[in-house]
């Protein structure tokens, strides 16, 4: 068959809703910017750990510790399913992972934000996982089969994760002045690049035009960060705080918020480097891979002389 | 000491064993040596914490003084703790995390095997959940002792080393004290001396497969029932419960 | 030796004792023991499952697409390979 051929099953599998298959034929772009978006998103979910894990020795009850470690295990079980999805695509992890570490590839600009108080650890599971589980909710039909379905048993295990946040802020919220203080602190820190998480204005979103066409997204940024300002205000009032933009403000005629858009000064220079955290996140990344080659290459050589036991029996 | 005095010393010590190692090992979650091992941890971690508070929230019962799993686990100084000094040994290399949990499972898995026939419903309860996942554990830690040391020449070398520093710690698991003995008299503790020769020669056999050697005179050091530890709890406790010290009346 | 990930399995669960093993995602690991640990680990987390396999990527051999036409278009139209082509007198109640 001829390379047209093979372009014109793809397009119809795609106008037909069905997915794609890493075996089946695909444009070299479509591979190419499905690669760079899941393995951003696996990225997302090893550094993720970091911002999160910062709190775990330090979680003020045992039951808060147990749900918050099952949370961070969570993440990393994500970035897995995810990393395995994008080597469906031709790419170790290995490879992946050295691009991360380099500082090639990217990753959520959400977590080169600091973790200060135990109220970052509600806001980061009530806002961070709310926005993100918004975007995972829509991939779950995205046009890469391993990719849906990563997504779906992510939505899965998710599901707890942005109510655990909530109840955090709830009991900071509820709890003791100074508890309600770090909680309206928190909301104040994270509220902003919260709304970054949904990527540039479509205005400016380089790739969301192809994303869109193939079917790896299927709203744009602007539509996905208006539903959830829309569906995060009720949840701000229920806990008495405010949001910290004074254009906050309900418009009849859209049946949506108005709302200030994100400082993308700010989120550009985060991307490129220059966020609270960045280094830190890469340091430890890089800190535990060193450590842990040791571990790795005493593994691989077990494995090896088991796999040649196996062999010669 | 009343019985009742010494279930709660009993299952306390239990209990502290269990947060304190846990506590240890979740130190590792983002930090592993490669993602699937990280998640595993995590995972044993867990398990342990669950254990921990179940057991705590059982001594604060038995203890009816108003005293909850956590205001047992984050209102105690370090000398009011009584685990094991194995426990809140620092992780070092992952090898060295690797042989105290080798050491401590397969403790565990015999104690708490036993434990499951207590006369005390609650702790029997406890403990049939806990082998479970103890045997799961020893599973793991058991086949990562014998990967490092038929590994490379570092992990051996590295494995070795970590034997050698925390065989010292092991003695603490074969104490027995006045209420081991009030309980084992009623069926509601477990004899630790009637195991002590099958663990040795489990650990034995671990080690001799892994090609490890156990270090030939060791002093066994001991404190930690005493509530005498080494310096490295102090400094495990303070991260652990900086937040409800620094807000008391905060409920989380 | 080169530092690397390990290689790549194939992880499938069987949800309860009868049903049939489902391939339920990936993991690398470096041996089978810790294959088998870590799928337990991954997949199984939520009580999804009762029996695990685990094999080695390597050693799937699959179709390729290139491939659908001549191996299962073949099959479609036997229709008398299914039960139903055959009608049955409406007294025949169990057959």
């Amino acid at each position: 068959m001829e390379n047209k051929d093979f372009e014109a099953i793809f397009e119809n599998k795609l106008a037909k809703n069905e997915m794609v298959e890493p075996k089946d034929w695909m444009p070299d772009n479509y591979r190419k910017h499905l690669l760079r978006q899941i393995s951003q998103h696996a990225h997302s979910e090893i550094i993720g750990m970091l911002p999160e894990g910062n709190w775990i020795s330090r979680a003020p009850s045992l039951r808060s510790k147990l749900v918050l470690l099952a949370k961070v295990q969570d993440e990393g079980g994500h970035g897995l399913y995810l990393y395995t999805a994008a080597e469906s695509l031709g790419t170790s992890r290995d490879e992946m992972l050295d691009a991360l570490q380099t500082g090639r590839a990217k990753y959520s600009s959400i977590f080169n934000y600091p973790t200060l108080s135990w109220a970052d650890i509600g806001a980061v599971g009530w806002l961070v996982d709310g926005a993100a589980i918004m975007n995972q909710v829509m991939l779950q039909r995205t046009s890469y089969g391993p990719y849906a379905r990563a997504m779906v048993r992510i939505c899965k295990e998710e599901s707890f994760h942005q109510r655990q946040g909530y109840e955090v802020m709830t009991h900071m919220a509820f709890g003791t002045p100074e508890q309600k203080e770090m909680a309206q602190d928190a909301l104040n820190r994270w509220w902003f690049p919260t709304l970054m998480m949904f990527g540039p204005p479509d205005s400016e979103s380089p790739n969301s035009e192809n994303a869109i066409k193939w079917r790896i997204k299927r709203e744009t940024n602007d539509q996905l960060r208006q539903r959830f300002v829309n569906q995060t205000v009720e949840q701000v009032q229920y806990l008495g705080l405010t949001i910290p933009d004074k254009n906050l403000k309900w418009n009849e005629s859209k049946k949506g918020y108005d709302f200030s858009e994100p400082d993308w000064a700010e989120f550009k220079n985060v991307i490129k480097g220059n966020g609270p955290c960045n280094k830190e996140r890469l340091d430890a990344r890089n800190k535990a891979h060193n450590e842990g080659r040791w571990v790795r290459e005493a593994a691989a050589a077990y494995g090896k002389k088991q796999m040649e036991q196996y062999a010669a029996a | 000491m009343t019985t009742q005095e010494a279930l709660f010393k009993y299952t306390l010590r239990l209990g502290d064993c269990s947060i304190i190692l846990a506590q240890r090992l979740c130190e590792w979650t983002s930090k592993g040596p490669f993602l699937e091992e990280d998640l595993a941890l995590t995972n044993i971690a867990l398990d342990i914490f669950g254990r921990g508070k179940s057991l705590l929230e059982y001594a604060a019962r038995i203890e009816g003084k108003g005293r909850t799993e956590d205001t047992l686990a984050f209102f105690r100084s370090d000398r009011q703790f009584t685990n094991y000094l194995i426990c809140e040994q620092e992780n070092g290399d992952y090898a060295k995390t690797m042989i105290r949990q080798a050491m401590v499972d397969c403790f565990d898995l015999l104690l708490y095997s036993e434990l499951t026939k207590s006369k005390d419903e609650t702790l029997a309860g406890i403990a049939a959940k806990s082998v479970k996942e103890i045997t799961y554990h020893k599973r793991h830690s058991f086949s990562w002792t014998d990967r490092f040391g038929n590994g490379t020449e570092e992990s051996r070398t590295r494995a070795q080393k970590a034997l050698n520093e925390l065989w010292r710690f092991t003695g603490e698991f074969f104490e027995v004290e006045e209420a081991d003995e009030i309980l084992i008299k009623e069926g509601v503790a477990v004899d630790v001396k009637s195991f002590q020769n099958k663990w040795e020669t489990e650990l034995h056999a671990l080690f001799e497969k892994a090609n490890l050697t156990l270090p030939e005179t060791v002093f066994m050091q001991t404190g930690g029932r005493k509530g005498i530890h080494t310096e490295h709890l102090a400094y495990l406790l303070a991260e652990m419960q900086a937040l409800p010290r620094m807000y008391p009346d905060a409920k989380w | 030796m080169s530092d690397s990930q390990g290689p790549l399995w194939e992880v499938f669960v069987q949800k309860k004792a009868g049903q049939p093993f489902v391939h339920c995602g990936n993991l690398h690991a470096y041996d089978k023991e810790m294959a088998l640990q870590n799928a337990r680990d991954l997949y199984t987390r939520r009580g999804e499952g009762m029996a695990l396999w685990v094999v080695p990527t390597a050693a799937i051999v699959a179709s390729s697409p290139e491939d659908q036409g001549s191996f299962f278009e073949p099959s479609n139209d036997k229709v008398f390979r299914h039960p139903t082509f055959y009608p049955m007198p409406d007294v025949i109640k169990h057959m």
